[in-house]
């Protein structure tokens, strides 16, 4: 294991019948680092991840851990890895500690090892008190808890997080967030898929887009949001404005580039200093309210929608549908 | 050693969580009973316990493990926990052998219940006990298979039910437990062979009442081949369905 790379991606293709699901896709995730994985619905994150953990095969490409080829034999590699789908697949009838315990023993754990090790984990999670509760009982965001626990029972190297804090209330999905965090202190590398953009901002070192099958640019989030340094974006909130508002502003002031984010919100971006009292006074002359204008920190939404031509809306549409 | 530790815990995960369930216990119990019953009615007070024990016998197993499998496999792969056992270090045979193993350990006790009960009845001193004894592993362990078999060609609980009873039945009235085989239509008499509770059965009679038609040797290694080729074919199917 001398590799820096914990995980190297090279010309990884699937097909499913004619159709391309994965399209020669390249990437390393660095040892100890959060990579995260995005892309809108469809556009190939779960059967990647499945290739990797050995839930799906290549149709060609390989994939390396820590520099050794496991394409041919995935299952030799499943020791180093922990999995946290973004569904739990735990057994409902048994408790919060036999689930863990039994996890603990898929990885070949010992009787009192497995043990110490789920209380660790169930008393770090919270989840110290529901210990002898079937998984069945529990919440969603205790069950989302008690996942990522079992993902993390035999101290992986490489953690696997899909979706890891979607549809939890926001004290538990802090709370995770903090615990991804805490892992990855510890020496854990983390590969993370999520929806949310602002998660992935705040806690990914590193960022792959993937779109239909492909991956259109990876970075580290420092670099992705230098793009926008220098960039003003102003976000305007507006009563009685249409769509067609974007074009005359752009038609009048050339160098303004202009867009709808919701029916009420439109942006405004400039290399140079936007003249706000000019653009309120014009939404005035056309009978256009100004409720707010305010000054837009650039963020991962922007880059996303600069790097995958698509909506923001996209991504949380599809999440709050449960797709 | 670790391989062994995950086997050991997903038998006993699956003999907790399943098997040893007061529904399945009862069921174990209450099976051979009910046909027993039913043969008596059927015959009156005329039937021998005799001659029916190897039926019996052999439908309290293959009713027993083929329900149990189909479901309960069907059922962990639609809720996704069976993906935790292929995301689990160990090789896949390992994991469906644990899985079936279960199956197996309750088959052969729902095989011990009608002999139990007999013994009350008849005296069992002429019973060849290890051929009775090989069956029974023999007959659980292609029965187990062939719930896999039919656990991984579907998809839903009931379809796993439906698709049990297609092979269940023909195979209780073509094995030979009930109706000799000489006596079937020649193309039956074909697919009677065709199935692994034929060659079970010919033990079971030759064990029980000494009436076999096959040498023995022929019947175990039919068995043999019949529990091999369930099994690869099992594993293929989840190879080539499960991890896409």
């Amino acid at each position: 294991m001398t590799s820096t790379f914990c995980i190297e991606v090279q010309n990884l293709t699937k097909y499913f019948g004619e159709t391309a699901a994965v399209k020669q896709i390249n990437f390393q995730v660095m040892d100890g680092e959060i990579f995260g994985f995005l892309g809108p619905n469809g556009a190939g994150k779960t059967t990647a991840i499945n290739m990797l953990t050995g839930l799906a095969r290549p149709s060609s490409g390989r994939i390396l851990f820590f520099g050794v080829d496991y394409t041919a034999d995935i299952k030799k590699a499943q020791h180093l890895m922990g999995v946290v789908p973004d569904e739990s697949n735990l057994y409902p009838e048994l408790s919060g500690l036999d689930n863990l315990t039994f996890c603990a023993a898929l990885h070949g754990m010992r009787k009192n090892e497995r043990l110490s090790r789920a209380e660790e984990l169930l008393h770090e999670f919270g989840l110290t008190e529901a210990a002898g509760k079937p998984f069945a009982h529990y919440s969603k965001g205790m069950k989302r808890k008690l996942t990522i626990a079992a993902g993390m029972i035999h101290q992986p190297k490489i953690l696997f997080l899909d979706e890891p804090t979607t549809g939890i209330d926001v004290a538990s999905a802090r709370q995770i967030r903090q615990l991804i965090k805490d892992l990855n202190r510890s020496g854990c590398t983390v590969f993370l898929t999520t929806h949310y953009l602002e998660e992935a901002e705040r806690l990914c070192d590193r960022i792959a887009f993937i779109v239909k099958g492909a991956i259109v640019r990876i970075d580290a989030v420092a670099n992705l949001m230098r793009d926008f340094e220098g960039r003003n974006v102003i976000q305007f909130g507006l009563q009685g404005g249409t769509r067609s508002l974007a074009s005359s502003v752009e038609e009048s002031f050339p160098f303004l580039s202009v867009e709808f984010v919701s029916e009420i919100q439109l942006r405004v971006y400039s290399e140079e200093t936007i003249d706000i009292a000019a653009l309120i006074q014009f939404f005035k002359d056309r009978q256009v309210e100004v409720i707010e204008a305010r000054k837009i920190k650039p963020s991962l939404e922007d880059v996303f929608l600069r790097v995958t031509g698509l909506e923001t809306g996209i991504l949380k549409n599809e999440k709050s549908q449960g797709k | 050693m670790k391989a062994w530790i995950a086997f050991w815990n997903i038998l006993r995960k699956d003999m907790s969580t399943y098997y040893l369930k007061p529904p399945n216990i009862s069921w174990g119990l209450i099976f051979p009973l009910a046909w027993t019953a039913m043969f008596f009615i059927k015959s009156g007070t005329g039937f021998s316990i005799r001659d029916i024990l190897p039926g019996v016998i052999a439908m309290s197993i293959l009713f027993g493990t083929t329900s149990m499998l189909a479901v309960t496999v069907t059922f962990e792969r639609k809720g996704r926990s069976f993906e935790r056992l292929l995301l689990a270090p160990i090789s896949l045979n390992l994991i469906m052998l644990a899985k079936t193993s279960g199956a197996i350990i309750f088959g052969m006790f729902n095989a011990l219940v009608p002999i139990f009960m007999a013994s009350f009845f008849i005296d069992l001193a002429g019973v060849a006990w290890i051929p009775l004894f090989l069956s029974i592993f023999f007959i659980a362990v292609s029965s187990t298979f062939l719930g896999l078999f039919i656990a991984v060609s579907v998809s839903e609980v009931f379809e796993a039910q439906t698709f049990s009873n297609f092979f269940r039945f023909p195979m209780i009235f073509l094995c030979g437990l009930f109706f000799p085989i000489d006596q079937l239509p020649v193309w039956l008499r074909v697919l009677s062979y065709l199935l692994p509770l034929t060659f079970g059965a010919d033990v079971l009679h030759a064990a029980v009442n000494h009436a076999g038609r096959l040498p023995l040797w022929l019947d175990f290694a039919a068995l043999a081949c019949f529990c091999v080729g369930l099994f690869a074919f099992s594993l293929r199917n989840v190879k080539r369905k499960w991890i896409l």
